[in-house]
């Protein structure tokens, strides 16, 4: 082996134990932070808890789970849908420069900072939800109220944050679908609509899944966007036009003035938001292997 | 003899370059026509103007008339999903759906309505009988088609295109990515086939173009340079050039 093949090699394992490292340190940091919370409280008080008033030393984080599940959830709902049209659009429908354009445009959606997104939702969304979906709402409900900051807000937000994610990889996938598939169904007699439905989007399975388990870990993960439009209040929401904080939101919101028995709590908040994560993958990996394939292109 | 489908000064262009060029053919009700010529000269393309795949790329542009059963199937109303129901096709590279191997037949006979499981499970069991695949895969239908060997593979395909009951089956190269034996296998098919359905094959092979079809056409640098009996093609053609390319003569 050549001397600077040897360097080059060492190079990269030192990048590889580095990272690793910095893994394993966080986490070990957090844990060392947190858990003195969890035991002290009580695991179960502390997970389903339904009050989250620190001042009063309560740490209940059972409304900040459902906060951060239910945007989640609804980012989801209206994410993965909306990302799959996008994607069979672009790779299928569109004509090629169009097609080029447009991806462009949706690659462009994942550099803007969340700030701006959450600012975007704050003047736009808020009100809008307030002035136009709430009448509509209370058509059926009469007794229904909003502020506009609202689980609904966080969720089409993040929505839009991921699906940059969901419909640049989803669009790879499909595009990379073999021709003769295709073509196969197509001397078939299937239309395009069939063999759309039927044929590239089941074969390209493994990547749409991968494409929408990142972007649940963005908008799981996601900070300041949330914290803009979801109003802040930890209670357990009845609805979608509820106000919600989220277990990041919390972290960010309150670790500037809090307490040290409130910082550990915090801490611990940050525990149970890295397990939900290391859930989701382990989750995420378990789907792909049974629906066998290629895992890891 | 009724010809199945007539091609009537078929011309086919790439934008601007023409790859197929006054092009007229009989193809005759069962029976095997095979396609021949040299790389490039445009089998492919001409196979695939007879189930409009053509149409795929944006690029083609086709004049004359392609007449299947007499009527043009390039006429505006002509349905397409009823032309490739009943012209099917087999590809050259073996290229079933990453599906299992039952769901792989089921596939065309699903699209064109049939959703009544016991009338799928005979399709299934009937084309690949009818392919000499049942034999080996009966046990394990459920199983990935990809599984399956390369030659398994093209008579799952053929059995695929059998299972929505064409007229016409167009075979592009079937054999050229198999083994000896497995194409031998295909070939004894063929002959099997033939009985109910009418097959046009392009093939690389002029042992194989010998062995199972009935006729033959030279094609040459997109002209259709000679036309006839098999026999009459191999022994005796008229045309100095298919004698050229035939004994292997050909540049
Ligand atoms: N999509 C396409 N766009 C432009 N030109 C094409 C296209 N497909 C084929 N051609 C050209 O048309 C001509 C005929 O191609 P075709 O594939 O029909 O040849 P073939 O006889 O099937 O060759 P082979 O024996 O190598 O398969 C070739 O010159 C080829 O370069
Ligand atoms: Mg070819």
């Amino acid at each position: 082996m050549k001397a600077y093949e040897k360097v080059i090699e060492k190079l990269l394992l030192i990048c590889a134990v580095t990272a690793t490292l910095s893994v394993i340190l966080i986490t070990i940091f957090i844990f060392k932070e947190g858990i003195s919370v969890l035991s002290d409280y009580g695991m179960i008080n502390f997970i389903f808890g339904t009050k989250w008033s620190p001042t009063n030393g309560n740490y209940g984080i059972l409304p900040l789970i459902a906060g951060s599940l239910s945007v989640t959830i609804g980012a989801l709902v209206i994410g993965i849908p909306t990302g799959i049209a996008c994607a069979v659009f672009l790779s299928e429908v569109a004509h090629k420069k169009t097609a080029k354009i447009l991806k462009s445009a949706v690659e462009l959606l994942a550099g803007i900072p969340s700030v701006v997104y959450g600012f975007f939702g704050l003047s736009v969304l808020v009100p809008a939800i307030r002035q136009f979906i709430l009448p509509i709402i209370q058509l059926f409900n009469e007794d229904a109220s909003t502020s506009g900051f609202s689980i609904l807000a966080g969720a089409i937000i993040l929505a839009i944050m991921i699906l940059p994610t969901i419909v640049s990889i989803s669009e790879n996938a499909i595009s990379s679908v073999p021709i003769e598939y295709k073509e196969a169904s197509l001397a078939l007699g299937a239309n395009r609509q069939e063999t759309i439905t039927r044929i590239l989007v089941p074969a390209a399975k493994s990547g749409i899944i991968s494409s929408i388990i990142l972007g649940m870990g963005r908008a799981i993960g996601e900070t300041m966007a949330v914290i803009l439009i979801t109003g802040n209040m930890p209670k357990v929401p009845g609805g979608m036009l509820d106000s919600v904080a989220t277990l990041t939101g919390t972290i960010a919101m309150e670790m500037g003035y809090a307490t040290p028995e409130h910082q550990k709590a915090l801490f611990a908040v940050g525990i149970v938001l890295f397990i939900i994560i290391m859930l989701l993958n382990l989750f995420a990996n378990f789907t792909l292997h049974r629906l066998g394939g290629q895992a890891n292109d | 003899m009724n010809a199945k489908i007539k091609i009537e000064n078929l011309n086919l262009y790439y934008g601007s370059f023409q790859a197929l060029t006054d092009v007229n053919m009989n193809i005759y009700e069962k029976k095997i026509t095979a396609l021949i010529g040299p790389s490039g000269c445009g089998k492919s393309t001409f196979l695939r103007t007879l189930n409009r795949m053509n149409d795929l790329i944006d690029s083609v542009r086709i004049k004359g008339n392609v007449l299947l059963d007499y009527k043009d199937i390039y006429a505006k109303d002509y349905d397409i999903i009823k032309l490739r129901k009943k012209v099917g096709m087999v590809f050259q590279k073996p290229n079933p759906f990453p599906k299992s191997i039952y769901e792989n037949i089921v596939y065309g006979p699903r699209i064109h309505g049939i959703n009544d499981k016991q009338k799928l499970d005979e399709i299934v069991e009937r084309t690949l009988k009818e392919v000499a695949l049942w034999d080996e895969v009966k046990d394990r239908l459920k199983k990935p088609a990809m599984g399956l060997s390369g030659g398994q593979q093209q008579r799952l395909c053929i059995a695929r295109c059998l299972a929505v009951e064409p007229e016409i089956i167009l075979m592009d190269e079937p054999t050229s990515a198999l083994d000896p034996v497995a194409t031998l296998r295909i070939e004894s098919l063929l002959e099997e086939l033939v009985r109910k359905y009418t097959i046009v094959i392009v093939t690389h092979n002029m042992q194989q173009a010998g062995r199972v079809s009935d006729y033959t056409s030279f094609f040459l640098s997109g002209r259709v340079i000679e036309t006839d009996e098999t026999d009459i093609i191999f022994s005796n053609p008229d045309n100095k050039k298919t004698e050229d390319y035939i004994t292997g003569r050909f540049g």
